[in-house]
């Protein structure tokens, strides 16, 4: 009973991570309709700036994070701007491997700047374990920071796109981008104020991941991205709360997996998850279709 | 082509079938080649098309006008299954279409245009009819991955009868044209041929005439005629621009709101008060 | 040189592929003979064949179907094990001739690969565009990992198989496949002319399809869903045949690499190589046989060659940023327009054009 518990919390503890990722993802896919494959990469580079600033600069964590932040979020706007703005009247396939393009960049530029050695990432959470049931159940400080820094960036992003001006702009720029305009929204500014969301989330995301796995090297975003945008389309692509809830039930499934299952074939395990859902449910448990218009 | 003979059929006298519509006569003691009743779709709580009844005979052309937004296109493509209808059958020669797929439909003898052109942009004018041949010259894929002689005698008549097509609008000198470059008139003309060489019995024009010119306009009316002449087939099409709706089409049937408001010859919808008021709107009336 | 001319464009491009090809096999053996060739290089001819092989599989995807695949790495390593193990089973079984062992070994990769592409494409292909690329990268993966598990060797009593468990309980014999450590002890019987030969087999499969009834409703497919259900054509079945026939050269260019080293592991065959096939295919131009070739090739060598090793650890960094441009550069509308009015002669390809 207790391991299960055990797996539970760290199950919830990824999950948490995955929906602060699947935020980024379905945000910009509800706005932009394109899938950011960089989005990942954003991760792993707020990762190693908050690496960085404490190995070498020995600034203090929470100094560290706010550094992350501002520069995926810089980077975000300028990779949006740069690659993906130009392909705005394109066809997605194009968008796509642009995308993929821009995670390779970023992932063989990190390897030539901090090279393709593991880094040892230490933990900026300070807060200690918190023991339970005699000490048989261990609920970590990262597990705790990162569960809250969920809730609260849900919420945050909730308020923010029902109650604000700016928020209300993104979600009709969702519905649709010309009438939008005409409506008197700079699309362009909204679409560019996404990403910067989105990338600034990445790099909590990021920071946090890393904190509970003090380990850090360039491709460590990618597989966690593919990840998370399942999560996005598990909970509806589009839907704050779905990317709750998908984050929580991807998180959950994979650490039971490679628990209960096989831990060789852990990642075959997910993946087949991940096909699943995008074959069974494209729509999301909390999305809704919408059909081609001909 | 100037001196277009008029169509080789009397100006049409028109009977009523049961329930349904009315149909030309010389078609009457034919099965109607398309036969729609209480055809209806949702979407999402929205009623877009409802009880749309509706019967073609074999070589009628037919109208299908009302205003923007009325659900004309919706009507195509519940005829053709891109939309699956809430409710009602569409018969096609007798066969009901329930559960079958677009591309059944086509093989039931359905072909179509799109109101916003879908041509196969990169591929050839030739190549675009060729695909549009594609259940007619028939031959297995393994035949022309090794080039056996089934695949030579096989392109062959696919394109000779490719061009043959493209000749009903002049366009064999375009053939290695690539589609998508060609003029808008052009793509809609092309859009027609590729229709035709599906071999329909019924062929589905969802605004042939946008964005032509009156001399261009005239032109494709003559050619609708000579389609229905020389292929002996029913042709439906919905259209804004009336002159050739009332020049070339014999049953009209008007929808407005996704409901059918009036049926009947062009002189009749034109003298029809319900057509009128739906076009203009209600006139106040003076106290 | 009269018939040329009045050639089809499309049978003429397929004519200049083949003799180039041809002219380049003929000119490399040449060097050869001449001695004039770095070991590196020549340590490089099978591999490159492969990866040709695989950018023409993948452009049959990616470029005529449409459809982003960032699987098609997965194919070649279930054609590199199945093809080493029929090698090796046949080597054990008395088989003595290279020849024919090398050619069973492809035809049993290519077979077993389009098998896997088949059982992939057919949940896979009910997705388009983006899940479509998702859904094929988690199946690539999948049977990379599925791969690390398998344990295959050969005695005197037949082929013995075990999943997760290394123990094959064999009396003697050899170790064929082992886990993670991919294929072992492998006897190298691929050879540059069996290369060459599977890239004009490659080139005829892909020109041929292309140039025929099934390849016209898979471009068709591509350029207009819809339209191409509404002129009667099973839009899936079309996506569905490229999607194998690519699976099945892939297979082949599998089997071929497999048996090019003694021992190729499984992560050899990971979602990074399947990336670099597109990047191939991408700067040989969508839909453009012989730009894949030439992009392979190239690709595949220039880092071997002495001036460029300095900057090997800028390789990928540098296909990065290419892939941008270029497609930057081919879809862009002002940029497009610049190049147009800088090369007239140059295709433009106007993608979105049909709503």
């Amino acid at each position: 009973m207790m391991t299960f518990l055990t797996y539970l919390v760290s199950g919830v503890s990824l999950g948490s991570v995955y929906a602060i990722i699947a935020l980024g993802y379905t945000m910009v896919y509800g706005i932009a309709k394109m899938l950011n494959f960089a989005h990942g990469d954003v991760i792993m580079v707020g990762a190693y700036i908050s690496f960085c600033t404490t190995s070498y600069l020995h600034l203090p964590a929470w100094l560290s994070v706010v550094f992350a932040v501002a520069v995926c979020t810089a980077l975000g706007v300028v990779i949006e701007g740069l690659a993906y703005k130009p392909l705005r009247q394109a066809g997605s396939l194009a968008v796509l491997i642009t995308a993929i393009g821009v995670s390779y960049f970023l992932q063989n530029a990190a390897q030539l700047i901090w090279t393709s050695n593991t880094k040892v990432f230490t933990s900026v959470v300070g807060l200690p374990s918190v023991r339970l049931f005699g000490g048989r159940l261990t609920i970590t400080g990262e597990t705790i920071v990162t569960v809250l820094a969920c809730l609260l960036i849900m919420a945050g992003l909730t308020f923010f796109t029902g109650g604000t001006k700016l928020g209300k702009a993104m979600r009709a720029c969702s519905e649709d981008k010309a009438a939008a305009q005409l409506m008197g929204i700079n699309v362009n500014a909204t679409i560019s104020m996404t990403f910067a969301i989105g990338s600034a989330l990445a790099a909590v995301a990021g920071v946090l991941l890393c904190s509970s796995y003090n380990t850090l090297i360039p491709t460590a975003g990618a597989m966690p991205g593919i990840k998370a945008f399942t999560a996005a389309v598990f909970g509806g692509i589009g839907s704050i709360p779905g990317a709750l809830l998908g984050g929580l039930l991807l998180g959950i499934i994979e650490i039971f997996a490679s628990a209960y299952l096989s831990s060789e074939l852990s990642l075959a395990i997910v993946f087949g998850v991940l096909i699943v859902v995008l074959l069974v449910k494209p729509s999301g448990l909390l999305g809704r279709y919408v059909p081609e218009k001909v | 082509m100037s001196e277009q003979p008029n169509s080789s059929y009397p100006k049409p006298k028109l009977v009523p079938v049961p329930s349904t519509n009315i149909i030309p006569e010389r078609d009457i003691d034919k099965r109607p080649i398309l036969e729609c009743r209480h055809l209806g779709v949702d979407f999402g709580g929205l009623t877009a098309v409802d009880d749309f009844n509706m019967a073609i005979g074999r070589t009628e052309i037919a109208g299908l006008i009302g205003p923007n937004g009325a659900g004309k296109t919706t009507v195509f493509n519940l005829l053709t299954r891109v939309y699956q209808p809430t409710r009602g059958t569409v018969m096609i020669d007798g066969r009901d279409t329930a559960g079958k797929s677009t591309a059944q439909v086509s093989h039931m003898g359905v072909a179509r245009t799109f109101q916003n052109i879908r041509l196969f942009g990169n591929l050839t004018v030739e190549d675009n009819v060729k695909v549009g041949l594609h259940e007619r010259v028939k031959y297995s894929a393994l035949s022309g991955v090794l080039r056996l002689p089934s695949y030579w005698r096989r392109e062959r008549e696919a394109h000779e009868r490719a061009l043959e097509l493209l000749s009903i609008f002049d366009m064999q000198d375009m053939a290695d044209h690539q589609a998508g470059s060609l003029p808008y008139g052009a793509q809609r003309r092309l859009e027609i041929v590729r229709a035709l060489a599906t071999g329909p019995s019924l062929l589905l024009l969802d605004e042939p005439a946008a964005g032509m010119n009156p001399s261009e306009t005239a032109e494709l009316m003559n050619n609708i005629r000579k389609i229905r002449d020389t292929f002996q087939i029913a042709i439906m099409l919905i259209e804004h621009d009336m002159n050739l709706v009332m020049g070339v089409c014999e049953g009209i049937c008007v929808l407005n709101f996704g409901r059918i408001i009036a049926k009947g010859t062009p002189d009749d919808i034109q003298a029809n008060p319900a057509v009128i008021e739906a076009y203009l709107g209600k006139r106040k009336e003076a106290q | 040189m009269n018939r040329l001319r009045t050639m089809k464009p499309a049978a003429r491009q397929n004519l200049i592929s083949y003799t180039l090809v041809t002219a380049a096999y003929l000119v490399i053996r040449l060097l050869q003979g001449q001695g004039m060739l770095s070991r590196s290089i020549q340590g490089q001819l099978v591999p490159i064949c492969c990866y040709i092989v695989m950018a023409l599989s993948l452009n049959l995807v990616v470029g005529i179907s449409g459809e982003l695949s960032l699987g098609h790495a997965g194919f070649m390593s279930v054609g590199a094990f199945s093809g080493v193990a029929a090698a090796v089973s046949l080597e054990s079984g008395g088989v003595g001739s290279p020849a024919v062992r090398l050619v069973a070994a492809m035809a049993v990769g290519a077979v077993l690969a389009a098998a896997a592409g088949f059982i992939v494409g057919v949940p896979a292909l009910r997705l388009q565009g983006d899940y479509l690329a998702i859904v094929t990268l988690a199946f690539g993966q999948i049977i990379v990992n599925i791969l690390q598990c398998v344990y295959l060797g050969v005695d005197a009593g037949g082929l013995h198989f075990n999943f997760l468990d290394a123990e094959l309980h064999m009396e003697g014999g050899v170790s064929i496949i082992s886990g993670p450590k991919g294929t072992v002890s492998v006897t190298k019987i691929a050879s540059f002319t069996a290369g060459f030969l599977l890239i004009l087999v490659a080139l005829a499969v892909v020109q041929n399809l292309v140039n025929s009834r099934a390849g016209r409703a898979i471009m068709a497919t591509r350029d207009n869903r819809i339209a191409t259900a509404s002129v009667g054509i099973n839009s899936t079945k079309y996506r569905l045949m490229a999607f194998v026939v690519a699976a099945a050269l892939a297979g082949a260019a599998g089997a071929l690499y497999g048996l090019n080293y003694s021992s190729v592991a499984p992560s050899k065959f990971d979602y990074n190589t399947s990336i670099l096939v597109l990047v191939f295919v991408v700067l040989g131009g969508l839909g453009n046989m012989w730009g894949s070739i030439v992009a392979a090739a190239f690709l595949t060598a220039l880092p071997e060659t002495p001036a460029m090793r300095g900057l090997a650890d800028y390789r990928m960094l540098v296909y990065a940023v290419v892939l941008i441009l270029v497609m930057l550069g081919t879809n862009n509308p002002s940029v497009q327009s610049f190049l147009n009015g800088k090369l007239r002669r140059k295709k433009r390809r106007k993608e979105g054009a049909v709503k």
